[in-house]
């Protein structure tokens, strides 16, 4: 077992937060691990990335070397499309939609979500609204969490416990939002890579996706969707 | 003991706090900060005495008097940071220690957060003294703990060179049983702590007669591995530190060629002479500046092709990464056929919405408007992102306090009006000293104190000195008080700030303008 992971986004939105969680899990399946973290200055609203390794082996590079990433998650499109050279030909993107509009020249927001659609293995979609509605709009990281969970080698539960000893500390109804944020990650997710597994283009899962409630979301109902749009 | 995991930065903390130390000192420094942070939160469990010191020159001089006491220290800091501490620490070799002192010093090639690449093995190797290179977490763990060893044996300094990647990447780790502390012992004869010439004489020759010992030392380290089990004889690599890695990255963790693991200074040479004669090439591949390489190709050349980044095999600019190291080996890397998206906007760091500073410079901005040809000095901190659209408001950058001095400087050539732009805690690092020539000789320079109260670009650590302390610090130094000027940096002050600020500039001497308003982290943090 191998797993190449690069986590990006903007300083602030709590990678190393979901590298956590991601860590506990694997120390306590007993993985051998690195970690390469961005620190100090690149913090105030730059781009940020960790490179996390997980391994039954022991690791050699602390950096994910190019085309080897098994899985690129992004709290952000612009950051997930600024590492797309990482992931491996079979990898994955998993990537928020919501941008995060703190330079001038942010590209057309329309022409980079349909480049990351164009993808072989990618989901899209929109952890602002969908931390909305599990009750914090702080809690998009841990939405694009639960959206990467199908491509772990980790259960939801797995991640649950630590979001749990993570966010005890600030309080029951964190603790709340955050699972919900996990969980609800996760339905859209199955739900966007179902849709497309029956045959329904990206671009369409991912327009369905948008106007669907997160809340009502069931991967289930995939198939039903499925065959209605198809 | 149990498994943990740690940053390589944490690594180095947790083995000097196991190797029994008394005392952590240390300057905030990316990428250095959280090795002084680790050993921080621990000090009153394990009874070290940790805390910030004013600049790295105190921090080192604060551990070389705790080592005299015979206790152990431990200081860190980042490499740029040991240039301001250069003074005590090559002196410290001349002098010798007493308790294990270990420098914990961390590169930052690729410049994330620095204004250079400048690689600490250097300074090592030019005050004689031993240099530890861990190539991974676990290392880091041991080598520190092996430093303390070394140092109490050899009567020296033990640096330990970290690299960017290894300070903030995280690994699990297995780590050793604690040692107490050394209790307090002064040697009977301290004549060797004053470096009279007379004395400095003696010790310096006791230094180089300590030299045999090191290369000793280097040559039987476990850190500095050989393995001849490659079979291809056409090239042997030379491989130190984290590049270590990339090297067994590309290779697969099995190396077709011989080669030679640095992980200690000075080079063992017994080690890479045998390499040399088994080989018809060598490849160094190593974190930094081409020192290994250097010396191997002396002044004129070693007799053997030596490829490494002076040759043009490596970039001579920036970090290592296996793909590169692969090049250099001659086996290329895949790639894959996902483009990004063009043209792909870069994000660099920024002020955060609502910062103090934002303020300041925009008022600044407006003062300075009217003069045909204003000079904004400045310094180090998070107001250097002033420089950025849309402030574009400072106009230097070079080291810790330069700001007062260069504008002194400016002003003696007859520049005007010439500004400058100093944090507080960066004042309290190496702005004082400045000032104080610049209030004897009342040089017309505008010092602007940008007090957020804390040392907020590294994590908004504790500063030195903030409100109050700080306007008594501006006249103590010799500025006359009614041009110790204070002004809260807020958007609707921004009209009467400006007034004030043109006010100062209109007088011809020395005027401090002292902007108060707290880090909006520290705001939240309490």
């Amino acid at each position: 077992m191998e797993l190449n992971i690069i986590l990006s986004g903007v300083g602030g939105q709590g990678i190393l937060t979901i590298a956590y969680i991601l860590d506990k899990a694997s120390v306590a399946r007993s993985y051998h691990l690195k970690q390469a973290e961005i620190h100090g200055m690149a913090r105030r609203g730059g781009a940020v990335q960790t490179h996390l390794r997980i391994s039954d082996r022991p690791i050699f590079s602390d950096l994910v070397p190019q085309a080897r990433a098994d899985l690129i998650i992004s709290i952000e499109p612009l950051e997930a499309n600024r590492y797309l050279r990482y992931l491996k030909r079979d990898g994955a993107v998993v990537s928020s939609s919501t941008p995060l509009k703190n330079i001038p020249d942010y590209p057309d927001e329309g022409e980079l979500l349909r480049h990351l659609l164009s993808l072989p293995n990618v989901v899209l979609l929109d952890a602002g609204k969908i931390a909305q509605k599990a009750g914090s709009a702080r809690s998009e990281n841990v939405v694009m969490l639960g959206a990467a969970t199908p491509f772990l080698p980790f259960t939801l539960e797995e991640f649950g416990s630590s979001v749990r000893e993570l966010f005890g500390g600030k309080g029951e109804r964190v603790v709340e939002t955050n699972i919900k944020a996990l969980t609800l990650g996760f339905k859209v997710s199955s739900f966007f890579t179902q849709l497309v597994g029956r045959g329904v283009s990206k671009g369409t899962a991912f327009a369905l996706v948008e106007r669907l409630d997160p809340e009502s979301v069931e991967p289930e109902a995939a198939a039903e969707w499925a065959s209605k749009l198809l | 003991m149990a498994e943990r995991l740690l940053l390589g930065d944490e690594a180095v903390a947790l083995a000097a706090v196991h190797a029994g130390i008394s005392g952590a000192y240390s300057y905030p420094g990316t990428p250095a900060s959280e090795i002084f942070e680790y050993v921080e939160k621990r000090a009153d469990r394990w009874g070290i005495h940790a805390s910030w010191s004013a600049n790295e020159k105190v921090a080192y001089e604060e551990a070389l008097g705790m080592s005299f006491a015979g206790k152990r220290a431990l200081v860190s800091m980042k490499h740029v940071g040991l240039n301001v501490a250069a003074d005590p620490f090559v002196n410290s070799a001349i002098s010798g220690v007493n308790g294990g002192l270990v420098l914990a010093v961390a590169d930052d090639p690729s410049m994330h957060s620095s204004q250079n690449e400048q690689d600490s093995r250097y300074y090592a190797w030019f005050a004689r003294i031993p240099c530890l290179e861990p190539s991974n977490q676990q290392e880091a763990y041991e080598m520190t703990r092996e430093a303390f060893e070394l140092s109490e044996r050899l009567g020296l300094p033990v640096m330990l060179r970290l690299t960017t990647r290894l300070a903030h990447s995280r690994a699990d780790i297995v780590v050793g049983e604690p040692r107490g502390q050394n209790s307090l012992k002064k040697p009977s004869d301290v004549s060797a702590w004053t470096l009279l010439p007379s004395n400095a004489r003696v010790q310096y020759r006791k230094l180089m007669e300590k030299q045999p010992a090191l290369l000793q030392a280097s040559e039987s380290s476990r850190h500095n591995a050989v393995d001849f089990s490659g079979p291809d004889r056409s090239l042997g690599v030379i491989a130190s530190g984290i590049a270590y890695n990339y090297f067994m990255e590309a290779v697969g963790g099995v190396s077709p060629y011989p080669y030679v693991k640095i992980g200690m200074y000075p080079l063992p040479l017994s080690a890479i002479g045998r390499l040399y004669e088994a080989v018809d090439r060598l490849l160094v591949i190593e974190e930094g500046y081409p020192f290994i390489e250097e010396l191997m190709n002396g002044v004129v050349g070693c007799g053997k092709p030596v490829l490494g980044k002076l040759s043009g095999a490596l970039p001579h600019t920036g970090e290592l990464n296996p793909e590169l190291v692969a090049g250099a080996l001659g086996m290329g890397w895949e790639t894959n056929e996902f483009a990004p998206f063009e043209p792909l906007a870069a994000r660099p760091p920024a002020l955060c919405q609502g910062c103090p500073h934002a303020d300041t410079f925009r008022a600044i901005k407006k003062a300075i408007s009217i003069y045909e040809q204003p000079t904004v000095f400045s310094d180090i901190g998070c107001y250097t992102l002033g420089f950025y659209p849309p402030f574009q408001a400072i106009e230097t950058c070079i080291d810790m306090g330069a700001s007062i001095g260069m504008a002194a400087g400016a002003a003696h050539a007859g520049m005007f009006p010439v500004l400058c732009a100093i944090g507080d805690s960066t004042f309290c690092h190496s702005g004082m000293t400045p000032l104080i020539g610049a209030a004897k000789e009342n040089v017309n320079i505008k010092v602007f104190i940008l007090d957020n109260g804390a040392v907020a670009m590294t994590g908004a650590q504790e500063t030195m000195a903030t409100g109050e302390r700080l306007v008594e610090l501006a006249v103590g130094l010799g500025v006359p008080r009614e041009h110790v000027r204070t002004f809260v940096p807020l958007p609707r002050n921004h009209e009467e700030n400006v007034r004030l600020i043109r006010e100062e500039i209109r007088y011809q001497g020395l005027s401090v303008l002292i902007a108060q308003r707290a880090c909006i982290h520290l705001k939240r943090k309490t």
